[in-house]
């Protein structure tokens, strides 16, 4: 059991995925860099002259690879991820109990609709035009939006605030001023529609598009969805009116919310492709651990 | 392998994390207590969507304590008003409805000095103050009104509650419908109880003869068809103990999300 564990060439694919495995991994690449640190104390440290011979770096390679994303980014993705998920289902159990979109105001049954969802209700008095009933989940699909919109708020905060402070929003996400040329727009853009596989060293850094996708989502596409979320809610807009007001009414924010959501999804979309076409699991390994499965010279 | 595992805590930064953590936990359970004194946990906390709802809860309690709900211009009233579902009603309605609601009373007691019970023609002696505000439902639809009716803190006033009070429970002649609100929604201005509409009577489908209007909260908050109030301490005492029917049948005791 134990040898399988540490050869993970030979692990099958489905094994690798499941939440211990991914456990393990994350405990290695937290033993690692550890491991790491240690060592760029004692390689700097040059008044203990038998230290750095006693760490030979070829013999232990995987541990001077340094991290690909930082314990910050890591932790924040996936929590972010496991919101999304709980946000996306619980919203679309939420809008089942009503598919239907207004613009203005106020909108109900005997009003015009802006548009409808083709599916089914989950509340009988909905004319949906179908002769059946969904099941109502609307109880715990409500608690379950707003504590994820919690946990995701707060980890948002934490990411833009910590990523402020520590450089990573500077360095990773801001492009270049050179990156916002056309002409480094354009190549960026043809080569995304040509599919090409990224080069080994893009797996150490952001392209161009890839930086504005990420800046969109977290700086346009997470507030809006916050504030027309706000926008719906009664006794937020009785002390801030304005938050609905602008958005032109609350049905307009709820119809508005559910846009920016499918937005959002299209990201996710978008995202899972890309990380697929990079290479599925070498991505996830440095989402998970941090760690890349080849060691690549910084450039 | 052992000699290069790096020594993890020194003495100082374990000194250091221990009175870190020790003050954490130590300031989180004075939050909680502080919390709980100044009326900002929910009584639905307990359970996996605890953290969710008194962080709502909390937030608006200090937001919105006397925030108005959005009041709008009477053209903006929803034509034709929209009645929704009503739950089947019961005999007890029936016979009051035969009798034109002449016999309908709110009576309302427990932590008051003056126990009462109001016939509707009682409510309406006092000055009858309106609001064209949004009843908006967990669903997502909504509609605007034109509500007639007296505000509760009147009635509060007139039956003398208790300074320790903290809830107000209310019943529908339904007997699967009642829930509760804090003092500062009972006492809010536009927490009324309504029984007119549009310049008219209060209908049948929208909660005539009696509806609680709780104007900062979702619709189900509004219950229909008020016999009985009490005003009360804690909401232990009160079904599961959980506040409301809402919380019992999975939704959410606060309801201004």
């Amino acid at each position: 059991m134990e040898t399988s564990n540490s050869s993970s060439g030979t692990t099958p694919c489905w094994i690798r995925t499941t939440p211990v495995t991914i456990l393990l991994a994350f405990s290695r690449g937290v033993r690692n860099m550890r491991a790491k640190w240690y060592h760029s104390r004692v390689s700097d440290s040059a008044c203990v002259p038998g230290a750095a011979t006693a760490v030979p770096t070829a013999a232990v390679p995987t541990t001077t690879v340094p991290s690909r994303h930082s314990v910050l980014v890591r932790v924040t993705h996936w929590i972010t991820t496991l919101c999304f998920l709980a946000l996306l289902v619980s919203g679309a159990e939420i809008v089942i109990s009503h598919p239907r979109f207004y613009w203005g105001e106020t909108g109900n049954d005997l009003t015009p609709t802006l548009f409808k969802l083709p599916i089914p209700a989950s509340r009988n008095f909905v004319p949906s035009g179908y002769g059946y009933v969904l099941p109502d989940q609307n109880g715990w699909s409500r608690y379950l939006h707003f504590q994820s919109a919690w946990v995701v708020v707060f980890t948002g905060l934490l990411y833009v605030v910590v990523g402020l402070m520590n450089g990573h929003l500077r360095k990773n996400l801001f492009p270049g001023g050179p990156d916002l040329s056309w002409r480094a727009l354009s190549t960026s853009i043809a080569s995304h529609l040509r599919f090409e596989r990224p080069s080994e060293a893009e797996a150490w850094s952001y392209n161009v598009l890839q930086r504005l996708s990420y800046l969109f989502v977290i700086f346009v596409l997470f507030p809006f969805v916050i504030w027309t979320g706000l926008a719906m809610s009664p006794a937020f807009v009785s002390a801030f009116p304005a938050t609905v007001n602008v958005l032109g009414g609350q049905q307009s924010a709820r119809t508005l919310h559910f846009f920016v959501s499918l937005s959002l999804v299209l990201f996710l979309l978008v995202h899972v492709a890309m990380v697929w076409l990079a290479g599925f699991w070498n991505r996830m390994r440095a989402m998970i651990t941090g760690r890349v499965a080849k060691p690549v010279e910084r450039i | 392998m052992s000699e290069l595992s790096p020594r993890k805590f020194s003495r100082r930064k374990l000194i250091t994390t221990g009175i870190a953590a020790a003050a954490g936990v130590g300031s989180l359970g004075v939050a909680a207590r502080l919390a709980q004194e100044y009326g900002l946990v929910p009584p639905d906390h307990g359970g996996i969507y605890g953290l969710g709802e008194t962080l709502t809860y909390a937030s608006q309690r200090l937001l919105t304590r006397h925030s108005l709900a959005r009041e709008f211009s009477r053209s903006q009233i929803s034509k034709p008003p929209f009645p929704n579902e009503i739950p089947r009603l019961n005999d007890a309605f029936k016979n009051l409805q035969a009798g034109g609601f002449a016999d309908w009373r709110l009576s309302v007691n427990g932590l008051v000095a003056k126990p009462a019970s109001f016939s509707l023609a009682q409510l309406k002696s006092y000055p009858s103050h309106s609001q064209i505000t949004m009843v908006q439902c967990e669903e997502g639809w909504s509609y605007i009104a034109e509500w007639i009716g007296v505000p509760l803190s009147q009635i509060l006033q007139a039956v003398e509650v208790h300074p320790q009070a903290r809830y107000v429970v209310y019943f529908s002649i339904d007997p699967d419908w009642w829930e509760s609100i804090d003092m500062p929604d009972a006492l809010h201005p536009q927490t009324f109880l309504t029984y007119g509409m549009n310049g008219d009577e209060l209908p049948v489908g929208n909660g005539g003869p009696l509806r609680l209007r709780v104007s900062r909260q979702l619709g189900y908050k509004s219950v229909k068809y008020i016999t009985h109030m009490m005003v009360t301490d804690d909401l232990k005492g009160f079904g599961k103990g959980l506040g409301s029917a809402a919380p019992e049948g999975g939704y959410a005791w606060y309801a201004g999300i």
